[in-house]
């Protein structure tokens, strides 16, 4: 009932490659987009600015970047850490030794680096497969680490290793405050998801799953592996380079390499399996359910009797949560929330009749 | 023939770790034919097609494809030749849709950059629509419309052949090889992928070459026959005159050829 | 020149470390076909329920047998909750369970026994040893023979005994195996078993050197470029990936580091992992995988 489909039909190729092909879907999206950009910044308070909201759209992001490499490219990383690290620290040189140089020039060659990046250590991928391929990736992030800790050039020769971000200043506007880097952060993660969705309709979306399904059936009919998967390093790299900026200059406010470890790395993997591999949706769900079930978790934690679960063993109590979801959802749901949703959405547009 | 051979292969020897799956084999394929490749289990047919297409490359022997000779063919460049063909094992990419199964058959007809798609500017928008178009002519050919969003890991097998032919053909090929493209199929299958073959075959003057065991369907469809046995040939022509070679006959039911 | 030799006997006997926990790898791998990443947190938890049991008070033989029923018990839980609802899935998913697997060990180790470091004393001296004109440790040498011993039971496990040939068919067909008659489950827990008992005496030799605390875990990852070099399915390769990486390492440490500068084995076993999967794709002892098209 609520989605009355009938007469929507594509009269044009062009019309049926859009994102949401029912106007319901499409007036659905631009509501979430004029609440994200206009109804949040009213009502939002500094709280859930800082800490939820910006968390939540960088690590979407950083979700897709690994999701394009991992989910659609079928090719395995355990650096995404690495390549957020190379961004931000690149986009901090810039901004500090090229003179004014604009904030969002600084923030694309950042990505542009830590593409570069990606693909030196996505090269092994021509003759290394599948599981094998974790080992480049994981010598990226060690030696990224280790490099940005050991020389002291990147963090602009600073006694601790650690340096504070440089003022978020876009065409003479500040924008510094929790809103503003809410909304910077905002419309830089649009834009890119964007692209993002583009691309995985494209001939190189298409090119990347059918590496990822059978790439010995993929060269035979001609598509390129070497430039299509080091072009899924590439654009996961620029992506990720682009989260890490973000990351570091409108959520911590400081640029350091410790908060880009392995950890940070499985974080974003966990994110897209839980939210759905191969999947621009999953990002967001995978990405709101990392930042906001440790806070849940808490909440929960504070309500039992006092004494009963300390704070630390919240901690280890979310170790053991996240382990479980994880392998419930390989098992039950390997599409993860994203699966959970479309079954959703499915019954929606039936409803109220069942089938 | 009147037509000039469109591939031909000569002294072609294929080793595996010192055994020998193909000696000696030769043979020519005119264009616009159907050449069948017949032969009992393990004679060396498939090996044949991945040393036409450049999946395996063989120890020996040359190949001439389109007038170009090559001591052996790479993958790369008998897709960008016109060679398209199907597998034996199903070799879709199942986790996509059929239209895009059928899309990605058309990768080689792009000219619009990746950076052009992803921004869809330049000849990015238009070039979809063409690419669209004629993936839907193929889809229609095969008459495969219903299935065209299903994901292709969820359709039954007679009709994962039929996409698997179908990514092929939007390749729009000169050659087309197809490997047991009736495996697996009740009577009735075989039919209806026999006529999709000799249609692809009479409209678009496409050659084929295929292997297949169903001898009524051989004779029935193919213009030249190609007998292997043990990684030999043993009988190249016509139907009619391959049907009473006793060489052949003697292959298939396991008597000696008496000595001649 | 006997500096040099120190420093390479000295990598050796640290590679023979990694070996022990490669060895467990190999284990599971061979059987179950996964990567188990949370081989790691299974060291750790066995490591960690010993040193619990000796400062208890229990005496040292019953804390072994102890432990070894716990993590024996905790692999059929594992075969039964993670490996039997994901039989036939491809190798990266089930990568990614035991890495929620290895979340889960780690967060309940963490949750029973405490963050902070435990002591662990095996009674082997450290004093060093003289032999040739070079200095070695006693505890090393000790280690080596451990790995030594192993290594050749596991052998007589594998290649002399039935359960090892039903291990061998597993691990190269499961299905097949299946078919055949084997119980996957049954082979399955033994193996998770074996390799649990491995991590044990893995756990307790890394835990009376570095002391029993949370970086043991990261010692798991050390044993990736081991296996790579290996190969992942042979126990011979952990033995000789273990040696490699731990000479390697410990000899750009002393010899790199001064020049490029120090926490070098950080990064520097992945790199050359790297270096030798570019040459050698399966690895000195895996075998190659035959892709039928």
């Amino acid at each position: 009932m609520l989605y009355r489909e009938a007469g929507q039909f594509s009269l044009h190729y062009a019309d049926d490659r859009r994102f949401f092909r029912l106007r319901q879907d499409r007036l659905g999206l631009a509501a979430l987009l004029t609440f994200a950009f206009v109804g949040v910044p009213l009502l939002g308070n500094d709280y859930w600015f800082s800490a939820i909201l910006i968390p939540f759209l960088v690590l979407s992001l950083a979700g897709l970047g690994l999701n394009l490499l991992t989910g659609y490219a079928g090719q395995l990383s355990l650096g995404s850490a690495a390549f957020m690290a190379v961004g931000a620290f690149a986009a901090y040189n810039f901004e500090l030794r090229v003179a004014g140089l604009p904030l969002l020039v600084s923030l694309l060659l950042g990505g542009l680096v830590a593409a570069l990046v990606a693909i030196v250590f996505g090269l092994p991928s021509l003759r290394i497969k599948g599981f094998y391929l974790l080992v480049s990736t994981l010598a990226a992030q060690f030696f990224v680490q280790w490099a940005l800790t050991r020389f002291s050039w990147f963090s602009n020769d600073s006694a601790s290793g650690v340096i504070s971000a440089p003022p978020l200043l876009v065409a003479g506007h500040d924008f510094s405050s929790p809103v503003g880097r809410y909304l910077l952060t905002l419309v830089v993660v649009s834009a890119l998801f964007w692209l993002g969705a583009n691309l995985v309709r494209s001939e190189l979306g298409r090119n990347w799953m059918a590496v990822r399904d059978m790439d010995t059936a993929a060269a035979v009919i001609g598509i390129p592996l070497l430039k299509t998967k080091l072009l899924a390093f590439a654009i996961s790299g620029f992506l990720l380079g682009i989260a890490g900026s973000l990351w570091a200059f409108t959520y911590l406010g400081t640029v350091e390499p410790h908060g880009f470890d392995l950890n940070r790395s499985f974080q974003i993997l966990f994110i897209i399996i839980i939210g759905g591999l191969g999947s621009i949706l999953g990002n967001f769900l995978g990405a709101a359910f990392i930042v906001l079930f440790p806070i849940l978790l808490s909440n929960l934690a504070a309500l039992l009797p006092a004494g009963l679960i300390d704070a630390g063993q919240v901690e280890n109590l979310q170790k053991i949560v996240f382990g479980t979801l994880i392998i419930v959802f390989l098992i039950k749901e390997p599409e993860g929330l994203a699966r959970l949703w479309q079954r959703f959405r499915e019954r929606a547009r039936r409803w109220p009749l069942r089938y | 023939m009147s037509n000039p051979p469109l591939l031909e292969l000569e002294g072609i020897n294929l080793s595996f770790k010192g055994v020998k799956a193909i000696s000696d084999i030769g043979f020519r394929v005119a264009e616009g034919e159907i050449c069948a490749l017949i032969g009992p289990n393990g004679a060396g047919k498939s090996s044949l097609l991945n040393i036409i297409n450049g999946v395996y490359q063989a120890q020996q022997g040359r190949i001439r494809f389109a007038g170009q000779e090559r001591r052996a063919m790479q993958p790369h460049a008998a897709a960008l030749g016109g060679i398209a063909r199907t597998f034996q094992n199903i070799a879709l990419f199942k986790g996509m849709s059929v239209l895009d199964n059928v899309l990605t058959g058309r990768n080689l007809k792009r000219r619009s950059s990746w950076l052009e798609q992803a921004l869809r500017i330049g000849r990015a928008p238009a070039e979809d629509d063409r690419q669209r178009a004629a993936a839907e002519r193929v889809i229609e050919f095969l008459r495969i419309q219903p299935w065209r969003d299903e994901i292709v890991g969820t359709l039954p097998y007679g009709l994962q052949k039929r996409v698997e032919l179908a990514r092929a053909l939007a390749a729009e090929p000169r050659l087309l090889l197809l490997d047991e493209p009736m495996a697996g199929m009740n009577a009735q299958e075989k039919r209806e992928m026999s006529r999709f073959i000799v249609e692809i075959n009479r409209e678009f003057g496409t050659t084929v070459v295929l292997i297949e065991h169903d001898i009524g369907v051989v004779m029935g469809i193919s213009h030249h026959v190609v007998v292997l046995d043990y990684g030999r040939k043993i009988g190249d022509g016509t139907p009619e005159q391959v049907r009473h070679d006793p060489e052949v006959i003697a292959a298939y039911l396991g008597t000696r050829p008496a000595a001649a | 020149m006997e500096f040099f030799l120190e420093v390479l006997i000295g990598g050796l006997l640290a590679g023979v470390m990694y070996s022990l926990v490669a060895i467990g790898f190999v284990l599971i791998y061979k059987a179950s076909g996964v990567f188990n990443f949370a081989q790691g947190a299974m060291v750790l938890f066995a490591a960690l329920t010993f040193v619990s049991l000796l400062e208890r008070g229990v005496p040292f033989w019953l804390a072994f047998i102890v432990t070894l029923a716990v993590m024996v018990a905790l692999a059929l839980a594992i075969e039964r909750a993670v490996l039997r609802p994901l039989v036939g899935r491809s190798p990266i998913t089930l990568f990614m369970a035991t890495l929620g697997l290895a979340y889960i060990i780690e967060g309940a180790a963490q949750a029973l026994w405490g963050a902070q470091v435990h002591g662990l004393e095996l009674g082997i001296s450290d004093e060093p040893l003289e032999l040739g004109g070079l200095l070695l440790s006693q505890f090393d040498l000790f280690a080596a023979g451990t790995a030594a011993a192993l290594v050749l039971l596991l052998s007589l496990l594998f290649n002399r005994t039935r359960i090892g040939l039903s291990l061998r068919a597993v691990a190269d067909d499961p299905r097949a195996a299946l078919a055949i008659g084997i119980r996957l489950p049954r082979v399955w827990a033994v193996v998770w078993a074996v390799a649990g008992f491995v991590g044990l005496v893995a756990g307790l030799l890394w835990g009376a050197r570095l002391g029993v605390q949370f970086s043991l875990s990261l010692v798991v990852l050390k044993a990736l470029p081991v296996l790579i070099i290996g190969g992942f399915t042979s126990i011979s390769g952990a033995i000789v990936g273990g040696l490699i990486i731990g000479a390697s390492e410990k000899l750009a440490e002393v010899y790199l580091g001064p020049i490029i500068g120090g926490g070098l084995e950080n990064w520097f076993p992945y790199v050359l992992a790297l270096l030798f999967l570019l040459v050698r794709p399966a690895g000195l002892f895996g075998e190659r995988a035959i892709e039928r098209v």
